[in-house]
């Protein structure tokens, strides 16, 4: 049974996957992949959607896919260790067991993407559910304009997918500009927030998509830059993220507004976020 | 071959600037080129210039007693390097340390101060846009200073 059929059937019920490879990508964020019993294929998910990942007698967990739509034999997650939950989860071993519902929630429009530029501003862990999309760019080239990956983290120690970005820097009509927050003096790189970046961006405002991913304030702050530099809102997507439990908008855990981020998000065009954003207590 | 008029009238620092102006400007400018390593101006010297980045990446920078120098931030091609040539006591408040071979274009402070008094319309079109790059640099030390990236808060 695919994951795709499972949720359809009953999206309550994990399927039990097992851990092929853990990866460590900082100090306390490692990418796991699980695959199916079996090997079965037939993993569709859209980018930027997310599952709740089981960690059996522990606690359940949503998280982003940030693996290949392509690669449709595997589901890939980036996870920071923050608590019990992702501790344990981090620490699984290959064969291990981990309980996988989903995939779950809106996707980036990579649809609404074609044929206009996309630019893509992550921020720390945040740029693990637009991998994806950096994907399915790279995947279909033909299908879209320049690519711009902005990514900020909070030092050189921080950043994710570091010889992936190097790879991205390379490809035809992309451009990946990398900043920290904080560097050291042995960083030779750029030394600012992300919103920095902005200004090196090859960016033509008019024909362009943008999918911001990260800390809430750190969005509003993209957000408000973009429209600045010429983005309309309803061009501009943010990935919001709150408590998500049941996965399908039964438990309201995560109500955000009048949306269910978990069934109406998490993605969502910032003209519907923008009134949301600036309230207190949400 | 651009001129120096050509470059200053193009950058968009200037953007909507009377060519009167930029032929005003081009009277202090001129061109310099910082190899990678050394220091464009330190912390406390006298601050009576500016600088257009057209190549390289400058560090800001700041030291504190028994540590190492912290860098703020980077500033690279297309960017504004300074603003305390404008305002007394005109003196650097920061390390501007060249990370990269930088060339720029330096505009002499004084030569500007006095042609600024001189032509108030000038001198208001200049601190206008300075007052629009402060905002920035502001902006994003606020953000710089939430600190958005740290686990545990």
């Amino acid at each position: 049974m695919t994951m795709a059929t499972a949720a359809m059937i009953d999206p309550m019920l994990p399927q039990p996957y097992s851990v092929r490879q853990v990866v460590k990508e900082t100090a306390n964020t490692f990418t796991l992949t699980l695959e199916p019993p079996n090997g079965a294929g037939g993993n569709w998910f859209q980018p930027g959607q997310f599952s709740m990942l089981w960690v059996f007698g522990v606690g359940e967990l949503p998280i982003s896919i940030s693996g290949d739509p392509a690669e449709r034999d595997r589901l890939v997650y980036t996870v920071r260790s923050v608590g019990q939950a992702t501790h344990a989860l981090v620490s699984r071993e290959v064969g291990d067991a981990v309980g996988v519902r989903g995939p779950f929630g809106t996707g980036w429009p990579v649809e609404k993407a074609e044929g206009r530029d996309v630019l893509v501003i992550a921020g720390g862990i945040g740029l693990a559910p637009l991998r994806p999309v950096i994907y399915e760019v790279l995947h279909n080239r033909e299908k879209y304009g320049r690519l711009v990956v902005l990514y900020g983290a909070r030092g050189p120690r921080d950043l994710l997918y570091r010889k992936e970005l190097a790879a991205w820097a390379r490809q035809r009509e992309t451009q990946v500009l990398v900043t920290v927050d904080y560097g050291g003096l042995s960083w030779r790189g750029h030394v600012g927030v992300v919103t920095t970046l902005f200004k090196y961006a090859r960016l033509q405002p008019a024909r362009s998509l943008a999918f911001a991913c990260g800390p809430e304030i750190m969005m509003r702050f993209v957000a408000r830059d973009l429209e600045t530099h010429g983005l309309a809102r309803e061009n501009i997507y943010l990935s919001m993220e709150r408590n998500m439990k049941c996965g399908v908008g039964f438990c309201g855990h995560c109500q955000y507004g009048p949306h269910f981020i978990c069934k109406d998000g998490p993605i969502f065009p910032y003209d519907r976020m923008r009134p949301l954003l600036d309230k207190y207590e949400i | 071959m651009e001129t120096l008029e050509h470059i200053i009238a193009e950058h968009p620092f200037f953007a909507g600037l009377e060519s009167y102006y930029t032929n005003l400007l081009t009277g202090c400018a001129s061109n310099v080129r910082f190899e990678k390593g050394t220091y464009i101006f330190k912390e406390g010297e006298e601050a009576n210039e500016f600088y257009l980045i057209r190549a390289g990446k400058v560090a800001l920078e700041i030291f504190a007693p028994q540590r190492k120098p912290i860098m703020l931030a980077t500033l690279g091609e297309g960017e504004i390097l300074g603003w305390s040539w404008l305002l007394p006591p005109y003196q650097w408040k920061l390390h501007a340390h060249a990370v990269e071979t930088v060339r720029a274009i330096a505009l002499d402070g004084k030569c500007l101060r006095t042609k600024c008094e001189e032509n108030h319309d000038l001198g208001y079109e200049i601190l206008k846009r300075f007052a629009r790059i402060m905002e920035q640099r502001l902006e994003a030390t606020h953000f710089q200073l939430l600190d958005v990236y740290r686990v545990g808060r």
